[in-house]
């Protein structure tokens, strides 16, 4: 295959679909070959899943898995984007918030586990307070990352037209920023998925993260265990496909090309 | 060669520089910019400040647009001092000066936010006609051409309907023969209009080619080296020995040698 050719339709879908299946190959011989009883071969996995979906528990899961990440990562947008947009605009405000923000930011919210316990308990607002944390940091930083990067002239022409401060964040800074914060919330939206799983083993009773570790400690059910992770894997990259539409839309699609 | 030092107040006068002086300090070091720079602009005329590279044109500029305020001395616009940018006094870019997330409608009607909707629809499809933009309404920036995009920043200076315009080395990105048409398309569309223009360039037959009058600026810090008229009625014969005359003259002003 030559690198620099534009691929054929059949080959875009023929050399995914072999490595996925050498994938599934390799799996199934390598539990034949190592003699493993714990871990589940393909198929064992397939007859999880199918045993799951029967069982309707699986839906559930999910559908409790999605809307805690909906409400844990929309708010840390809703709060996230207007902070981080103030934060840009007001350079000197950054410079008082930013300590502390990049010594908050490296801390990982599993770390935060414990706390999230003592402030909510066990259950549905600890969860959604991890998936929080998880995604405002991303947010932020780049909202304030996407404003002060706006090219000057941009915001000089809109001085130029005599736009008050307030129309200039909303009609010039905002837009031209927004590819930068659509990828801030795209990278957030992927954290969010893993904080979710993370925090449903410890803080809930229900979702996939609960499934995963429910099922290995109900009866050691390994199959259940990788059919609820290749779930996680499966739903993670819907999510991130369907975020990627959005740097299709018109008037940001000009921030994701090397063209201005 | 007609040289004319401007001293007196003329009638008709649109802008005066007076002992425009600009000193720019950084990491402790003072930089000389402008050296007392007296000018006068009358009403309507079309006026191209040249000189080396790097001599303080653009600084020059900026200062009567509004965007930097000079060390000393001041600039008065129709006898009052200018304090800052002004919508009727619009500043065109070299590159960068369009709004990439809107269509070329969206960014021709962005200065337009006062006007009634049916007045603005009629101003934009006015200056879309008469640019040449006919079919590319609903085009984004990132889909046209780099004249393109020029023309449609000239647009939207126009539609606002300005008294002065101030080109910053407009033309300066793009190819040479598209530059030769953008200078037709604004002398067409200043003949029409008649604004007061200062257009900086580097290009020595671009500033005689376009200009009432060309300030031919010194090395920095820049002062007015010579005034030179062009009376030359339009079209311009670019090989008639008047034109080369003037051109040869400002050439060896800035010291150019006549060979290569």
């Amino acid at each position: 295959m030559n690198s620099l050719a534009e691929p054929k339709k059949w080959e875009r879908f023929f050399w995914p679909i072999l490595a996925f299946a050498l994938f599934l190959a390799l799996w199934h011989y390598s539990v034949i070959w190592s003699g493993t009883k714990v871990f589940p071969s393909p198929r064992h996995v397939e007859q999880g899943m199918v045993e799951l979906l029967q069982k309707h528990i699986l839906w559930n899961d999910i559908g409790d898995s999605l809307r805690r990440v909906l409400i844990g990562f929309g708010s840390a947008a809703a709060m996230g984007i207007p902070l981080g947009l103030a934060f840009g605009w007001y350079p000197a405000v950054n410079q008082v918030v930013n300590p502390v923000m990049q010594i908050l930011r490296p801390i990982s919210p599993i770390a935060w586990i414990p706390v999230a316990i003592i402030f909510f308990g066990i259950g549905d607002k600890a969860a959604i307070f991890l998936i929080f944390l998880g995604a405002f940091f991303p947010i932020v930083v780049a909202c304030v990352n996407g404003v002060s990067n706006v090219p000057s002239n941009f915001r000089r022409s809109g001085r130029n037209f005599g736009l008050s401060p307030a129309r200039i964040l909303a009609e010039v800074v905002f837009p031209a920023s927004l590819p930068q914060i659509i990828v801030g919330l795209r990278l957030a939206l992927g954290i969010a998925w893993l904080v979710v799983v993370a925090a449903e083993m410890v803080a809930v009773d229900s979702g996939l993260g609960y499934l995963v570790i429910d099922a290995r400690n109900s009866g050691k059910r390994y199959d259940l265990v990788v059919a609820a992770m290749l779930m996680i894997g499966v739903i993670g990259l819907i999510l991130d496909l369907g975020f990627r539409r959005l740097e299709k839309i018109k008037s940001v699609r000009w921030g994701f090309r090397n063209e201005s | 060669m007609s040289t004319e030092a401007v001293k007196s107040p003329i009638a008709g006068t649109k802008l005066r520089a007076e002992h425009v002086s600009m000193v720019f300090a950084r990491d402790g070091k003072s930089t000389e910019v402008l050296n007392d720079i007296d000018l006068e602009v009358r009403e309507g005329e079309f006026v191209c400040l040249v000189g080396p590279s790097g001599c303080g044109k653009s600084t020059l500029l900026n200062v009567m647009g509004g965007f930097l305020s000079p060390t000393s001395g001041q600039v008065r616009i129709d006898s009052q001092a200018v304090r800052g940018p002004d919508p009727r006094r619009i500043f065109v870019f070299q590159e960068r000066g369009v709004f990439p997330w809107l269509t070329v409608e969206g960014n021709i009607g962005f200065g337009l936010f006062k006007l009634s909707r049916s007045e603005r629809e009629q101003r934009i499809k006015h200056y879309i006609n008469m640019v040449g933009l006919q079919g590319f309404e609903e085009s984004y920036p990132s889909e046209l051409s780099g004249g393109m995009k020029q023309r449609l920043e000239v647009a939207r200076a126009f539609a606002v309907n300005p008294d002065m315009l101030y080109l910053d080395e407009p033309f300066g990105a793009l190819d040479s023969i598209t530059r030769l048409v953008m200078r037709g398309e604004l002398l067409r569309i200043w003949e029409a209009e008649r604004k007061t223009v200062i257009f900086v360039t580097h290009d020595i037959d671009e500033a005689v080619q376009l200009a009432d009058r060309v300030v031919v600026l010194s090395a920095r810090p820049a002062s007015i080296q010579q005034i030179v008229n062009i009376d030359i009625a339009h079209p311009r014969d670019i090989s008639s020995p008047r034109y080369l005359e003037l051109r040869d003259g400002i050439l060896r002003q800035i010291g150019f040698a006549h060979k290569i």
